[in-house]
């Protein structure tokens, strides 16, 4: 990439000039990893932004919201699927790209979760290491 | 590009500190996760993923050996948050402490906000060095004394004790936020501050916590409506009135609590045009604004997107006076950014105290500053390799392709595990703190 040249210069304004010249140059590079990255995984919907890319960033997140009330047997319903979602999740991959529909491999729905299942999460008893051991 | 630094008023900038283990296996809970000085710069504070702050102190300079300033040290430590459970929604709430902000002091203690996902912390910390001596009905080991044995009274009287710095959390501000808490930010009103999630903003006054005011909203009515969430957001130093929030779509925007009480309806809204024909599927993601920090002076803002820096001049929405280049090279590298996860990765920023100078992270335990006056910058790298104090640190040149120079990285050996998303500079001083993943570093410049 040369756009070494335009920040040796140290000109009274950064601004959109450079920007533009820069931003040409770097399109290319841009798009050709767009299409390496669509030649690996075909699936990938058109627009990052959509609602279920942000839904996941909400992350672990409100699953499901939603916004008219319901009887109490059916937001435990609602909970049960959702604990069961987590928890089948929670056995699979970690790292998931945003695809078309829900993933197909997930199996819920064969273990009820039980307070003994879930993950025993102690918080720190342990000082943190910026405190004690070497100053230096 | 970097030029080397030295001569004139360019700073030097040393090795002074570095604090955390050494080992390479960092357990999770010791990844740092804010970095913040007070506003006299005296006390530094560090969060991290298990929850736990720790405070250190600059000692008090000594004038004999006045070859560099106080170190900072250990003053206090303790657990703000723990791991919970929602149980109705299955999902585990994260003692990661996100952001910390310091009240400025009022009195002896001292006050700061430390928040996780959900809840918010005001934690009072408070010095001890004396202690009553001299109950009546109390042995000094604390045992009560058979008050039949008593046949004389005595005044208790103060001793010294050896100093304690004391934590305890004076007000906890929780169950106001749905999604996941991204800032913090004290009004210069000093009796409220905001708090941020991924869809609305919620105003509270420091002394009530059963109760707090949304101010912004940006949740859809249908859900699949959503197209950007809020990502940081930030009270201007002086105008108590006035906030801004950025987006995940590149945009800030500037309310006005005079205007409405909720602020829906943004007084400024900032965002650069870009040329529709260079939009890629990295675009947007590219764009989002990781951290947006106002200036001292209440004049400029600044912003981190992915790949750089930009300075606002709140009189100009229209595009930002200044943009810095961070790390230019990674737009080639945007497909395997994306499948590690990187592109996500969330940078911060800094202004020094003057406004002259900007701070951020990058990869490979690099950092990257840029003088606004001379439009110089420069890499550095926080690594143990160069911790004799008042080494000067050496200048660091990323090789973007083709023939890499003598002491240049290619930007296929960056270590993308190596990142500092977290740095802060002291207000006054030249005297900086940068994170890595589980190390502190403290850097200044060269004293003579």
């Amino acid at each position: 990439m040369s756009q070494k040249q335009e920040e040796e210069n140290p000109a009274e304004e950064t601004g959109e000039e450079k920007q533009d010249t820069q931003e040409k140059e770097g399109i290319l590079p841009e798009r050709a990893e767009e299409a390496k990255l669509k030649a690996k995984y075909p699936s990938l919907g058109q627009k990052p932004g959509g609602s279920d890319f942000l839904m996941k960033r909400l992350q672990k997140g409100v699953w499901g919201i939603i916004s008219y009330p319901l009887s109490l047997d059916v937001l435990l319903c609602v909970d049960k699927i959702e604990g069961d979602y987590n928890m089948a999740k929670a056995k699979m991959k970690n790292k998931q790209l945003p695809s078309a529909g829900p993933d197909k491999n997930l199996v819920t729905g064969d273990h009820i979760p039980t307070p003994q299942d879930l993950p025993q999460r102690k918080s720190s008893l342990v000082t943190s290491k910026l405190a004690g051991g070497q100053v230096e | 590009m970097a030029r080397r630094a030295g001569g004139g008023n360019d700073i030097q900038w040393c090795f002074s500190q570095v604090k955390g283990a050494v080992d390479d296996d960092v357990a999770e809970a010791d990844i740092i996760s804010t970095v913040e000085f007070n506003h006299s710069g005296e006390l530094l504070a560090t969060g991290d993923k298990g929850g736990r702050v720790v405070i250190f102190q600059q000692e008090q300079e000594n004038k004999i050996q006045s070859h560099s300033r106080g170190e900072y040290n250990v003053y206090s430590t303790f657990q703000s948050h723990e791991p919970e459970f929602d149980y109705l929604k299955s999902l585990e709430i994260e003692e990661k402490i996100n952001k910390i902000r310091w009240l400025p002091q009022k009195n002896a203690a001292q006050f700061l906000l430390s928040t996780n996902d959900k809840t918010i912390k005001l934690w009072k910390i408070s010095e001890r060095d004396k202690r009553p001596e001299g109950y009546n009905l109390k042995e000094e080991d604390g045992r009560y004394r058979d008050p039949t044995t008593v046949t004389t009274l005595r005044v208790p009287v103060f001793r010294p004790m050896d100093l304690m710095v004391e934590a305890s959390p004076r007000r906890i501000f929780a169950n106001a936020h749905t999604y996941h808490i991204n800032s913090i930010s004290i009004n210069s009103d000093y009796e409220t501050y905001l708090s941020a999630d991924d869809l609305r903003i919620n105003l509270w006054h420091l002394e009530i916590t059963d109760r707090s005011f949304n101010i912004v909203d940006i949740k859809p009515a249908n859900m699949e409506e959503l197209t950007e969430v809020i990502t940081a957001a930030e009270f201007h130093p002086n105008s108590c009135n006035t906030f801004v929030y950025s987006s995940s779509k590149g945009t800030i925007r500037l309310c006005d609590m005079r205007a409405s009480a909720l602020c829906d309806r943004h007084s400024k809204l900032f965002e650069e045009p870009e040329d529709p024909s260079n939009r890629s599927f990295f675009s947007e993601i590219i764009s989002s604004i990781s951290d947006v920090k106002f200036s001292h002076s209440g004049r400029y803002m600044m912003t981190r997107d992915y790949l750089s820096v930009k300075i606002w001049d709140l009189n100009m929405e229209n595009r930002p006076v200044e943009t810095y280049q961070v790390h230019e090279y990674l737009r080639s590298k945007l497909c395997s950014l994306y499948e590690n996860d990187c592109i996500f990765d969330k940078f911060e920023c800094c202004w020094n105290g003057s406004d002259s100078v900007v701070m951020t992270g990058s990869y490979n335990n690099f950092f990257r500053m840029f003088d606004r006056n001379t439009k110089r910058d420069i890499t550095l790298e926080a690594s143990r390799e160069n911790n004799k104090p008042r080494t000067v640190l050496k200048p660091r040149k990323v090789c973007a392709s083709g023939k890499r120079k003598k002491d240049e990285i290619s930007v296929d050996s960056l270590d993308f595990n190596k990142k500092i998303l977290h740095t802060a500079w002291h207000p006054k001083e030249n005297i900086i703190a940068v994170a890595t993943t589980n190390n502190l570093y403290i850097f200044q410049d060269k004293v003579n």
